[in-house]
């Protein structure tokens, strides 16, 4: 039963929303956003769950002496404080409407001091990583390394306002050496087929996966058969 | 007789039961789930479909096996989406193939997820995984644990794990953003075993080159069914390549027609591709 009600669920909702595409009448047209907003609605009362994760799984791990525990305590307080402080609207004038966003507010600044700049600073940290990752992708280790290699040196050199000059001199007959022709036809024949093929594919995947979830064929996300 | 003539009204139908612009998807629709079912009825009266054998889902159980010689854990990123896209579902599908495995070697398994409701589901199925393979006692509510639901919050802290528990094997089965490649580096820095997989073309190039096997798009889909060999899920997988069939004849059609109108010039081919790019449009 405990998953059976579940398994009726999933079919009557899979259902209906396929077959809501093709029924032009209320209230199908309007139904996904209208559920869309449920999902949010739920997804508000679900924090309260990952929150209490949280904090249950910091605690415990303080409390058997983690050797991390100084992160642990980080952790800890920035979710106390920085729920504290949004709760009480410190720093704000007293109505300010229940909008934490509002100029002044210590939440307001906390976010834009300290939580917006260490975001950023971690993504930052991407253009290493493309660096790093791209050394080794394109070392010419076989044929198509090779192939691959030259295709990205190309499309580099395409994006630049160098590509573009190294190979302005070339006399029209040779105008499909120059390389924002060969930019512009990598990008839009070998590329944009790669990239179909992949999202034919997807498309494909999605469907299949999606009928397996709405037969309950596929209920591995429920536990898998054991019942 | 002045009442005969009285001047033409034009009406349109203000009510319609069924989108006749889309009869030509509900087509394609049907066709897609006739030889899906087709197929997951042969399987169920047990006839043996062959499935390619796909590397990185090979790979599942060496990582695994890998990270239990080593005595360290194996770490899960279920992607950075909710609950309500399909390739978390599919990721978290084989989240439970994985915990099969580690409850069965008796290695350590750390989910940490980015969503309530994927950890309330993640919790859920790691628990039944451990139950189906007789291990319960090695389950711990804590292996599927949640961190916070900002992008940037959650890569830091997965960032924090590898690096300080410096786990034997990774998997990234989901959907990715940014973070995508963040995750990869750092795990390829630790020297682990990483297995990604996801269907979000963009992030695609980025785990090619940094894990060690890549699920690419439809093979993340496939995965659940390939790891269980469920027969009925490949049933649904042969069932599929049914429509690949149909997507790659109808693009050979269409670039011959496409070439033979630019060869020509003839109006009847060109009409007779114009009506066949149709069959496929969103609005017939």
């Amino acid at each position: 039963m405990k998953k059976r009600i579940p398994l009726i669920i999933i079919f009557c909702v899979g259902t209906l929303f396929v077959l809501a595409i093709f029924l032009p009448f209320p209230p199908f047209p309007a139904m996904e956003g209208e559920v869309s907003v449920w999902f949010d609605i739920l997804k508000g009362f679900a924090f309260v769950l990952g929150g209490g994760n949280l904090i249950r799984v910091t605690a415990d791990k303080i409390r058997k002496g983690h050797p991390d525990r100084f992160y642990l305590w980080v952790t800890l307080v920035g979710f106390f404080g920085m729920l504290g402080v949004g709760l009480l609207q410190l720093g704000g004038p007293i109505a300010s409407g229940g909008d934490f966003t509002t100029e002044g507010l210590w939440f307001r600044r906390i976010y834009d001091g300290i939580f917006a700049p260490c975001m950023a600073a971690i993504f930052s940290t991407l253009a290493f990583f493309v660096s790093s990752a791209a050394y080794r992708a394109f070392r010419a280790k076989n044929r198509e390394a090779t192939v691959l290699l030259v295709a990205a040196f190309v499309i580099l050199l395409g994006r630049t306002p160098l590509g573009n000059s190294l190979t302005a001199w070339l006399p029209d007959f040779l105008s499909f050496l120059k390389i924002p022709w060969l930019f512009e036809k990598i990008l839009m024949y070998p590329n944009t087929a790669g990239q179909r093929a992949i999202l034919i594919g997807i498309a494909l995947g999605i469907i299949s996966n999606s009928l397996r979830l709405i037969l309950g064929v596929e209920r591995s996300y429920l536990g898998g058969e054991r019942s | 007789m002045s009442s005969l003539l009285s001047p033409l009204i034009l009406s349109t139908p203000d009510f319609q039961y069924f989108a006749l612009d889309k009869i030509n998807l509900f087509v394609i629709l049907i066709l897609l789930v006739t030889a899906i079912l087709f197929f997951i009825l042969k399987a169920r009266q047990g006839k043996r479909l062959y499935i390619r054998k796909i590397a990185g889902l090979e790979a599942v159980e060496e990582a695994v096996g890998r990270a239990t010689e080593m005595g360290k854990s194996v770490l899960f990123v279920p992607g950075s989406r909710d609950l309500d896209d399909l390739q978390t579902i599919a990721g978290l599908s084989i989240l439970g193939s994985v915990a099969k495995m580690t409850a069965q070697y008796e290695a350590r398994l750390d989910v940490p997820v980015n969503r309530s409701l994927v950890m309330a589901a993640g919790q859920e199925t790691v628990k039944e995984a451990y139950l189906a393979v007789g291990r319960p006692d090695l389950y711990k509510p804590e292996i599927v644990h949640y961190i916070t639901d900002e992008q940037f919050g959650y890569v830091a802290a997965l960032e924090g794990i590898m690096v300080r528990e410096r786990p034997a094997a990774c998997f990234y089965m989901g959907a990715f953003l940014a973070e995508s490649l963040i995750l990869a580096e750092t795990g390829n820095s630790i020297g682990a075993i990483q297995i990604a997989g996801t269907a979000m073309p963009v992030q695609l190039p980025f785990f090619v080159a940094a894990c060690d096997y890549t699920l690419i798009g439809e093979e993340l889909f496939a995965a659940a069914a390939y790891l269980s060999q469920d027969r009925r899920m490949i049933g649904s997988l042969k069932g599929q390549d049914v429509g690949k069939v149909v997507a790659m004849s109808a693009i050979v059609i269409g670039s011959l027609l496409a070439t033979l109108v630019a060869l020509t010039g003839s109006s009847f081919v060109d009409s007779l591709f114009r009506a066949f790019i149709r069959l496929f449009a969103l609005n017939y």
